[in-house]
C-alpha cells in the first residue's frame, strides 16, 4: 500500500491488518511514555485546505507519537490563501522531502492529485463529499472491539447521505467487512443510485430496530435553505435518533461535530449507547497504525502477512 | 454557394491532385464505388474509371486501399478568440480541422469578451481570411454579453456575416428572450443554435446524476435538466416558426423530445458531440477532468444507446465535437474546480471509425453522411464528391493505427479525450474550400509524369 486515497482500494485483509496493528498501538497508548521511534528522521506534512478539530490533530498527534518531523499547514494564513494552486503547494511542499503528506480538501480527487504530483506517500484525510478512509478504519476499530465481527450485522445510516463523505467510506467499509447497511434519510439527501453500491435505501425511521448499530451523520443547518429539508425541527421530527427511538441493545456512532437536537436528543450522546468517545479515542491509534502501514512497511513489502515480525510496533517500542 | 465562397479562409492555390484507386464514399449524393478522384483547381474533375484519370500536370496520390469522403463539417468549434489566444485561436484551431478532415466549422461566441456585435464578426472574418486553413465561420451571442437579457442586433450581425446565434456554453434562461429572438429570426434569419440546460436544476453539478455521482460524492446534474429545456424550446420554435438547432444532445429523454419535436414539424435539428457517442460517465470515476469533464456531462449507457439510435434514425443530424481548448492549469485541479470541455477536431473521425464502426455499431457510410451534416442546419451546402463541386475531400486510411497525443497536436490545447489511446484510422489529406489544408507528415504525394 503506497498510498490511503479510498476505502475503495482496501481489500478485507488489509483493512484486518491495519486494525490489528491499530490494536498493537493501543497497547502503547497505555504505557507511561507513549512515544516509539518508528519515523524518527522522517516528515509529515498535514495540509488542511477545510477546517477540521479530529482528523487533524488526531493524524498530527500519531505522527508525533511515531516520532516523525511534522509540518502542519492550514489553508488560512498560508500562500494557499493567495490564490497558489494545489499543484505548486504540492511542489513546494516536495522541497521538504515529506515522506507522507495528510491531506483535507474541500474537492473530490484532491489527494489522488498529490499523489501523482509528489513522492509522498499520500493520506486522504477527507476529500469533498468523495471519501474519509481513516473515519471509516477508525469506526470499524471501534465496532470491532464492541462486537468482534462484522459479519450480518445491520448497521443504518441515518441523515444527510448526499454531502457526507463519510457516509460514502462507511458504507463501503462496513459492507467489505460482512454488515448489512441501510442509508436512511429524507429523499432529496439520499443520493440518486446509491443504492448500486448494494445497501437498501429508506425515506423513514421504519424499521430502525433491526439494527445492530445507527451511524447518525451530521445535518448542515444550510440545508434549510437550499430545500433539502423543510426545516430543522422536522428534519428532527423524522430523523433525530432520540432514547425513544433507540432500543436498549443499539449502539450509536457519529463522526462529529454533533449538532445537539437535531440528529441526536442530548440523552443519547450522553448514554451508555453512545460510542462517540471511543471513536475519538480510536482516531489516533488507527492514524497511527495508517502512518505505520505506509511509512515503515509501506512499498517494502506486498502483504502484512510477509513482513519481517522484527518490525511490528510493539517490540520497537522503546522509549524514544 | 460553396464553402469557400460562404465562410472565410487564407486565399490560396486550388489544389490540383488526382486519388487514384481511392474507396470512395459519399452516401449523401449516392456515390459509391472505386474511383479515381481527378480535382482540378480545387474542384472535382472527375470521377474516373481506376487508372483511366487525366493526370496531366496533377500530384498523383495512389490511393488503391484507401477511402475518400466528403470533407467533415463541424458546426461546434471554440476557437476562443478573442480572449484566450494561449488555448487557441484561428491558425490553430483551422489546423486542428484539417487535420481532422474537415472542410468547415463554425465559430461560437462565448469568447472574452463574447462575439456580440457586427464589428465583433467583421474583425473574426478578417482575421480567419489571413489566417484559417479551412473555410469558418462565426456565430454571434444571442444576448448581449450572454447575459440573457437583452437582443443583439441580430440583423445588423448578420449582415456582417455571422451564420447564425447562439449562446452557447450557457442556455438562455427566459422563455420571453428565446421567444424574441425566434420572432425577430423572421427579418434577419439565421439559426439559432441551443445550449440547453436548465440551471436551476443542474446546480452546482460537475457530471450526470447517477449511480457514479452518487458514489463519487460528486454533484449530479439530472438528465432532465437537459429534455425539459430543449421539450420547451422546441415548442417555442414551433409556436414562432423559428428555426432552432440543439447542441451537443446527451440525455436519451433529449432525443425522445428532439423526435416529438420533429414529428410534430417543428424546423429544429440537433447534434450529438463523438465523446457522448462512445463514453459514459464510468469514466469519470478516474477523475481524470482533462478528458472527462465537459459539459452536457458523459452520461449513463442507456442514454448513449438512445443517441446512437438517434443518430441511426435520423433524429440526430450530425456530430459535433464541441471542441473546447483549455489551458492546463483550468484541468490540473479537482475535478469539481475543473473547465469544463475536452477538444476534438483532430479525434472525431477516427475514435467514432474505432469505437462504433469497427465494433458493428454503426455503418461507415452513416457515419461519414453525420460527420458532414452540420452544414445544412445552418443554410450552408453539404459538402460533397459530386463531379462539378467545389472540392472538400478527405483521404483517410482506414487500418492506419495511431496514438493520440504521440507526435503532439494541432490545437494549441491538451485536453483531448482520447489522449493516449490508440485509433484505427487516419486522416492522410485534407482538401477544404477547394485547398490541400492538411497532408500527413509522413505521407508524401507524387508528381505526376
Amino acid at each position: 500500500m503506497k498510498h490511503l486515497l479510498t476505502i475503495e482500494q482496501l481489500s478485507r485483509a488489509e483493512i484486518d491488518a491495519i486494525l490489528d496493528r491499530a490494536e498493537s498501538f493501543a497497547e502503547v497508548a497505555r504505557r507511561d511514555i507513549k512515544k516509539v521511534p518508528t519515523l524518527r528522521g522522517r516528515t509529515v506534512v498535514s495540509l488542511f485546505y477545510e477546517a477540521s478539530t479530529r482528523t487533524s490533530s488526531s493524524f498530527e498527534l500519531a505522527a508525533k507519537r511515531l516520532s516523525a518531523d511534522l509540518v502542519s499547514i492550514k489553508a488560512a494564513g498560508s500562500s494557499v490563501d493567495k490564490g497558489e494552486s494545489l499543484k505548486d503547494t504540492v511542489a513546494t511542499l516536495s522541497a521538504y522531502d515529506p515522506a507522507a503528506i495528510v491531506i483535507r480538501h474541500p474537492y473530490a480527487g484532491a489527494a489522488q492529485l498529490v499523489a501523482e504530483w509528489s513522492d509522498a506517500a499520500v493520506v486522504n484525510a477527507g476529500d469533498g463529499k468523495h471519501e474519509h478512509p481513516s473515519q471509516a478504519l477508525l469506526d470499524l476499530f471501534t465496532l470491532r472491539r464492541q462486537l468482534g465481527s462484522l459479519d450480518g450485522k445491520r448497521i443504518w445510516i441515518v441523515g444527510d447521505v448526499l454531502h457526507s463523505r463519510v457516509a460514502r467510506s462507511n458504507l463501503i467499509a462496513f459492507q467489505e467487512m460482512g454488515a448489512k447497511v441501510t442509508l436512511c434519510g429524507p429523499p432529496a439527501l439520499i443520493p440518486r443510485g446509491i443504492e448500486e453500491l448494494g445497501c437498501a435505501v429508506s425515506y423513514s425511521l421504519d424499521g430502525l430496530d433491526e439494527a445492530d448499530v445507527v451511524y447518525a451523520l451530521r445535518l448542515q443547518k444550510e440545508r434549510m435553505k437550499e430545500s433539502f429539508v423543510p426545516s430543522i425541527r422536522e428534519y428532527a421530527g423524522h430523523f433525530q435518533i432520540d432514547s425513544r427511538r433507540l432500543g436498549t441493545r443499539q449502539l450509536l456512532m457519529h463522526p462529529g461535530p454533533v449538532n445537539r437536537g437535531v440528529e441526536l436528543s442530548g440523552e443519547v450522546i450522553d448514554s451508555p449507547h453512545s460510542l462517540i468517545a471511543e471513536q475519538v479515542a480510536s482516531g489516533l491509534v488507527v492514524r497511527m497504525a495508517i502512518l505505520y502501514e505506509l511509512l515503515a512497511i509501506g512499498g517494502e513489502s506486498p502483504a502484512p502477512a510477509e513482513e519481517d515480525p522484527g518490525e511490528r510496533p510493539t517490540p520497537m517500542g522503546q522509549p524514544a | 454557394m460553396s464553402l469557400a465562397e460562404t465562410l472565410d479562409m487564407r486565399p490560396g492555390k486550388g489544389a490540383n491532385l488526382i486519388l487514384r484507386g481511392a474507396t470512395v464514399l459519399d452516401p449523401a449524393a449516392g456515390i459509391e464505388g472505386t474511383h479515381d478522384v481527378v480535382i482540378r483547381d480545387g474542384r472535382i474533375a472527375d470521377l474516373a474509371v481506376p487508372g483511366s484519370g487525366e493526370a496531366g500536370g496533377l500530384e498523383v496520390v495512389e490511393a488503391e486501399g484507401l477511402h475518400a469522403f466528403p470533407a467533415f463539417f463541424d458546426p461546434h468549434v471554440h476557437l476562443r478568440v478573442p480572449g484566450r489566444e494561449d488555448e487557441e485561436d484561428i491558425e490553430t484551431g483551422t489546423r486542428a480541422a484539417a487535420a481532422g478532415g474537415y472542410c468547415g466549422i463554425l465559430a461560437m461566441a462565448n469568447t472574452e469578451p463574447t462575439v456580440s456585435t457586427a464589428a465583433d464578426i467583421e474583425a473574426l472574418r478578417e482575421g480567419a481570411r489571413e489566417q484559417a486553413s479551412v473555410p469558418v465561420g462565426f456565430l454571434a451571442t444571442v444576448t448581449r454579453g450572454m447575459e440573457g437579457e437583452e437582443l443583439t442586433e441580430m440583423a445588423d450581425i448578420r449582415e456582417a456575416g455571422a451564420f447564425g446565434f447562439s449562446d452557447d456554453g450557457l442556455p438562455i434562461r427566459s422563455a420571453r428572450v428565446l421567444r424574441r429572438a425566434l420572432q425577430y429570426q423572421r427579418l434577419c434569419g439565421g439559426t439559432i443554435a441551443l445550449h440547453e440546460e436548465d440551471p436551476e436544476l443542474s446546480g452546482d453539478g460537475v457530471m450526470h446524476e447517477g449511480p457514479v455521482s452518487a458514489a463519487l460524492g460528486l454533484a449530479g446534474i439530472p438528465s432532465v435538466s437537459e429534455s425539459t429545456m430543449i421539450a420547451r424550446d422546441a415548442a417555442l420554435a414551433r409556436y414562432e416558426d423559428g428555426q432552432i438547432h440543439v447542441q451537443h444532445l446527451s440525455a436519451q429523454e433529449s432525443v425522445a423530445a428532439v423526435r416529438v419535436a420533429k414529428a410534430a414539424g417543428a424546423r429544429i435539428s440537433c447534434e450529438a458531440t463523438p465523446h457522448h457517442l462512445c463514453l459514459t460517465d464510468e469514466e469519470v470515476r478516474a477523475l481524470d477532468a482533462s478528458r472527462f469533464k465537459m459539459n452536457p456531462p458523459l452520461r449513463s449507457e442507456a442514454d448513449r444507446q438512445a443517441l446512437l439510435e438517434g443518430l441511426r434514425d435520423g433524429t440526430i443530424d450530425c456530430i459535433a465535437t464541441d471542441h473546447a481548448p483549455h489551458a492546463e492549469e483550468e484541468k490540473e485541479v479537482p475535478f469539481e474546480q475543473a473547465a469544463m470541455g475536452v477538444t476534438g477536431l483532430e479525434t472525431a473521425f477516427a475514435a467514432l471509425h474505432t469505437d462504433l464502426v469497427l465494433n458493428e455499431v454503426i455503418d461507415l457510410s452513416l457515419l461519414v453522411e453525420r460527420m458532414a451534416g452540420g452544414a445544412e442546419p445552418f443554410g450552408l451546402e453539404r459538402p460533397t464528391l459530386a463531379p462539378g463541386s467545389e472540392a472538400n475531400v478527405v483521404l483517410c486510411d482506414l487500418s492506419a493505427e495511431w496514438t493520440v497525443g504521440e507526435e503532439g497536436y494541432e490545437s494549441r490545447s491538451l485536453n483531448s479525450w482520447c489522449a493516449g489511446r490508440t485509433l484505427t484510422g487516419r486522416v492522410l489529406v485534407t482538401v477544404a474550400g477547394g485547398q490541400v489544408a492538411y497532408r500527413l507528415r509522413s505521407f508524401s504525394l507524387g508528381v505526376a509524369q
